[in-house]
């Protein structure tokens, strides 16, 4: 089974961060009662019109400069026809044969760390549907219209994804990519972030073989799950002399497999045309670039800024670059500290993304700011206290007990660095363990660390360890 | 009856009032309208509330052109608080929660709707025989058609029942029924009034203008309704020059082209002959006058019935029952819903161009029957161009035979359809029209159709203003009915 190459593409829908809707006024906030935020426009309503948000316009031109994409200078709204009770219209306004949004490319990262660019086909703007709601309705079906007219911008890509890990890093990347340029906030649960998923598979040299779309992949691992067992299923069907069907297929989470909605030969005629209410998506080369000028540096580059300025590894440059707020972070935490870039980093990788991880917190959530962070990197690198002590220090500070100073002040944990004073603990402790110091001398010396742990217990930690190792073989070497 | 001049005129001198003149309406519209059919809704109430409100308006000083003069709406337009049915059982139900432009236009004016005119439905159709509510009756001739869609309107503005009425044309839905009633009617250029609120037919073709007694009226209103709306992306913003003021200039010395294609089709000789004395009368004006040719206008009919339904078939799909208008009763599931509230909803002819929708944007079809309409469709357009290059007007009979009797066409609907064989053309090109009574054949009135350039509303109800000073067709009412 394993010769079979799996051609994946996906569509991805990234809901726009816009206040109103795309072609209405309403609200786009989310989780506001039902059929709240549906104006007129939303509904339906004999004789109301759409009217473009330039919002959505201004953030999908945004998406298509970060992807190095051709902008449109004239592109067209299209109605996709079809009835369904949360389509008010009886139409979705999408764009068809004209997309604003041309071409494009993004370098994905697997987890061996090679790289891969993928190509996109396109990016379009279109309006979400509304929700159909079965639960609470005996007999019948709710209607939630709050979502109706959300802008969408769908994302696709040529078939070059070609394997479910790929699928997944492009995904993340293009997750990343979209919370950076600030157009969508990412929220998968919310459905702010859906895929769906074309898997086929074929031999290597031989023409690809017919797909199938998977569909209601909200969340990364349902993605790579969704891919993974797709590609087996047609592996089989196709090893037992069966052929693959077009076909929708819905991913279901809770047994880990696809299944047939409905064929896509008997899907609907959408019957595309041109919206006559919307007149062709005219943008000037001064509007993209406006755009362009307001851009943040993206993934890409900051990742490459961070392994060649701050001199970091890939891996950590991946991880503290994979949001944009969390670089700014790191960022910050270097600006204030003048330095120690890796030191810096292993502290917001380690103990900061666990309290926040602890705490289900995002990073502007923090309850410690990038200055307070560095004021206690700042005291591990004056000697002021060890790196152990430091956890505490920041357990405590995370817990509002103060900056760094405050904390290390009122709780005595100032590191014991003078000789002296060392020397006469060093001394205290080897009176105490004579069994110990006769073995140490007779040959076992890993009983080092013996004596390191029992002078740290006597100074509560507070002892500098290099001091301290260095006293200890002084001494116990007689 | 007065012209709006001169009912302005009297209701600002204190002559009259508004709640007078709005009476006076509702005692005309009860005396004769059951004979012509030509409201939906009266709005009683609503009608001598705004009256009382005009004429309060008026005792500040606060008086406009349109100020305490009752009128009428198309059913096709929204409007808050009374039913807007589009002529449709599937909106028999329905009361708009908001105001289409132009209502929302005429309201501030102080213009008092008296109630809502009939029409085919969902404005399909040539002789208002396809509305839910009946035919409505031509005032010449009760045997007859007033035209359609806007056929209440005209009906109730030739029996000079209101001195004005809205409309909407499509694809001749103004001009049609203004000349079969003896009336004016204008149609604006594409863009020139906002389509929001006025329920879709077919949206790249639909513009909302004026029924009238004249061309003077015309500009009145039109000046009233006019501007660009933020709600409508396809309206334009152009200012709205001072029509009453443009339609004093002078005509003389301007060119205006008949298009042989005109006459060619099916035209009656009394058409002819009213047509050519109408010709004679411009030239007199001081106009100059030549034959001229589209070549491609011979496709419009064609052309229309694809690009019309195709839009009206998208247009037509959020009448679903799941919202608003007609439902079906005890629906058995999603498709039982759909099928039978729409079956049950539409009438014959709005399912025929449903169909035809339908088929012509679907898979296969697509590029044979709608991108071939619409490259059509730029010709004629093309053509109108080139003709406007060189001349201010183009003219012709607006239909090419009076009023016909009712049930006459409604078995052949391409009979029906070759109707608006000279103004659906207009309508494809997006540019500004009017028809003016021009005469009668067989003792039914005419019209004279004027063709303008885009945004030239000024310049075509200057001409009509100046044909109607030096004649008396549109003065002439039908028979029973006071001038």
């Amino acid at each position: 089974m394993s010769d079979w190459e799996p051609v994946i593409g996906l569509e991805i829908h990234a809901q726009l961060l816009t206040k109103s809707k795309i072609f209405s006024a309403a609200s786009t906030r989310f989780g506001a009662e039902p059929n709240t935020n549906a104006c007129l426009v939303d509904l339906g309503y004999p004789g109301v019109l759409p009217v473009l948000n330039r919002e959505a316009v201004r953030l999908a031109v945004r998406f298509g400069l970060a992807i190095g994409a051709e902008i449109a200078p004239r592109s067209v709204f299209a109605r996709k026809n079809y009835f369904y009770p949360d389509l008010p219209k009886g139409y979705q306004i999408s764009q068809y044969e004209r997309p604003v949004v041309k071409g494009g490319k993004l370098t994905i990262r697997l987890d061996d760390e090679t790289e891969k660019t993928v190509n996109l086909t396109r990016a379009h703007l279109e309006e979400d549907a509304g929700k159909s709601l079965h639960e609470n309705f005996p007999d019948a079906t709710g209607i939630d219209l709050n979502r109706a007219g959300v802008p969408l911008l769908e994302i696709v890509s040529e078939p070059e994804l070609r394997s479910a890990a790929e699928a997944v890093a492009y995904m993340k990347a293009i997750h990343t990519l979209v919370r950076y340029i600030g157009i969508c906030d990412g929220n998968m649960q919310e459905g702010s972030l859906r895929c769906d998923a074309n898997v086929s598979i074929h031999k290597p040299g031989e023409p690809f073989g017919t797909r199938a779309e998977l569909k209601n992949l909200n969340s990364f691992r349902f993605v790579e799950q969704a891919i993974e067992y797709e590609i087996e299923r047609q592996a089989e069907v196709l090893e037992s002399g069966g052929t693959v069907v077009q076909e929708t297929r819905l991913y279901d989470p809770d047994h880990h497999e696809t299944h047939s909605m409905r064929a896509k030969e008997e899907a609907n005629d959408y019957r595309y045309f041109p919206d006559p209410d919307l007149l062709p998506l005219e943008i000037a080369p001064d509007f993209v670039e406006e755009v362009r000028a307001t851009l943040p540096e993206l993934p890409d580059a900051k990742r490459e800024r961070f392994q060649s300025g701050y001199g970091l590894s890939a891996y950590d440059a991946a991880v503290l670059t994979a949001e944009r707020e969390l670089a700014d972070y790191y960022e910050a935490v270097v600006a204030a500290l003048g330095g120690e870039a890796k030191l810096a980093a292993n502290w917001v990788m380690g103990e900061l993304a666990a309290a926040l991880n602890r705490e289900g917190l995002v990073i502007t959530a923090s309850r410690l700011e990038a200055r307070a962070l560095a004021g206690l990197i700042r005291r591990i690198v004056d000697g002021t206290i060890s790196g152990k002590i430091a956890k505490d220090v920041f357990e405590a500070m995370w817990q509002g007990e103060g900056d760094a100073d405050e904390v290390i002040g009122k709780r005595g944990l100032k590191q014991i660095s003078d000789p002296d004073a060392l020397a006469k603990i060093v001394d205290e402790v080897i009176a105490a363990n004579p069994a110990q110091l006769e073995q140490y001398r007779a040959g076992k010396e890993k009983l080092l660390g013996y004596f390191v742990g029992q002078v740290m217990k006597a100074t509560k930690g507070k002892a500098n360890p290099a001091e301290v190792n260095r006293l200890l073989k002084q001494k116990l070497g007689g | 009856m007065k012209s709006l001049r001169e009912l302005g005129a009297a209701l600002a001198a204190g002559e009259t009032t508004s709640v007078a003149l709005t009476e006076e309406a509702l005692t005309r519209i009860a005396g004769r309208d059951q004979a012509l059919n030509s409201f939906i809704t009266l709005a009683h109430d609503e009608a001598m509330a705004e009256a009382r409100a005009a004429d309060a308006a008026i005792t500040r000083g606060e008086v406009g052109p349109l100020a305490g003069i009752p009128m009428a709406h198309k059913d096709l337009f929204c409007t808050t608080g009374v039913k807007s049915s589009a002529g449709s059982r599937m909106l028999d139900n329905f009361v708009a929660p908001h105001d289409a432009t132009v209502v929302e236009n005429l309201r501030r004016a102080r213009a008092v709707m008296v109630g809502k005119t009939n029409m085919d439905e969902f404005a399909m159709g040539s002789s208002n025989e396809t509305s839910f509510y009946g035919a409505v009756k031509n005032p010449w001739n009760t045997d007859c058609v007033p035209g359609g869609s806007s056929g209440g309107s005209a009906a109730a503005v030739a029996a000079r029942l209101v001195p004005y009425a809205t409309g909407t044309d499509t694809g001749g839905s103004i001009r049609q029924p203004a000349a079969l009633a003896g009336i004016t009617g204008l149609k604006p250029t594409y863009g020139r009034v906002s389509r929001y609120g006025i329920v879709a037919f077919a949206s790249s073709l639909d513009q909302a203008g004026t029924l009238t007694v004249s061309a003077e009226d015309a500009a009145q209103v039109l000046r009233a309704m006019a501007g660009f709306d933020k709600r409508d992306s396809t309206s334009v913003d152009e200012p709205v020059p001072d029509y009453p003021a443009l339609i004093e200039e002078s005509v003389k010395g301007k060119r205006a082209g008949i298009p042989k294609e005109f006459l060619a089709e099916g035209v009656t000789p009394g058409v002819r002959d009213a047509f050519t004395r109408a010709a004679e009368e411009l030239t007199k004006l001081g106009c100059e006058v030549e034959e001229t040719t589209l070549p491609n206008l011979r496709y419009s009919v064609p052309v229309y019935y694809v690009v019309a339904p195709a839009e009206a078939s998208s247009n037509l799909a959020r009448y679903d029952g799941v919202r608003y208008g007609h439902r079906a009763d005890n629906p058995a599931n999603l498709e039982d819903l759909y099928l039978r509230s729409r079956g049950e909803g539409f009438g014959t002819e709005v399912k025929r161009r449903i169909l035809i929708g339908t088929f012509v944007l679907s898979h296969g079809y697509f590029d044979a029957y709608y991108l071939r309409a619409q490259r059509v469709r730029q010709l004629i357009a093309d053509d109108f161009r080139e003709a406007f290059g060189k001349y201010d007007f183009l003219l012709g009979p607006t239909t090419p035979t009076a009023a016909f009797k009712i049930g006459e066409k409604t078995s052949d609907p391409v009979a029906m359809y070759l109707n608006d064989i000279f103004t659906i053309g207009v309508n494809l090109a997006g540019l500004p029209a009017v028809s003016v009574p021009m005469g009668f054949d067989g003792g039914l009135p005419v019209g004279l159709q004027i063709i303008g350039r885009a945004f030239d509303e000024g310049g075509i109800l200057a001409l009509a203003h100046q044909y109607q000073q030096a004649t008396d067709w549109h003065r002439q009412t039908p028979p029973g009915v006071e001038a």
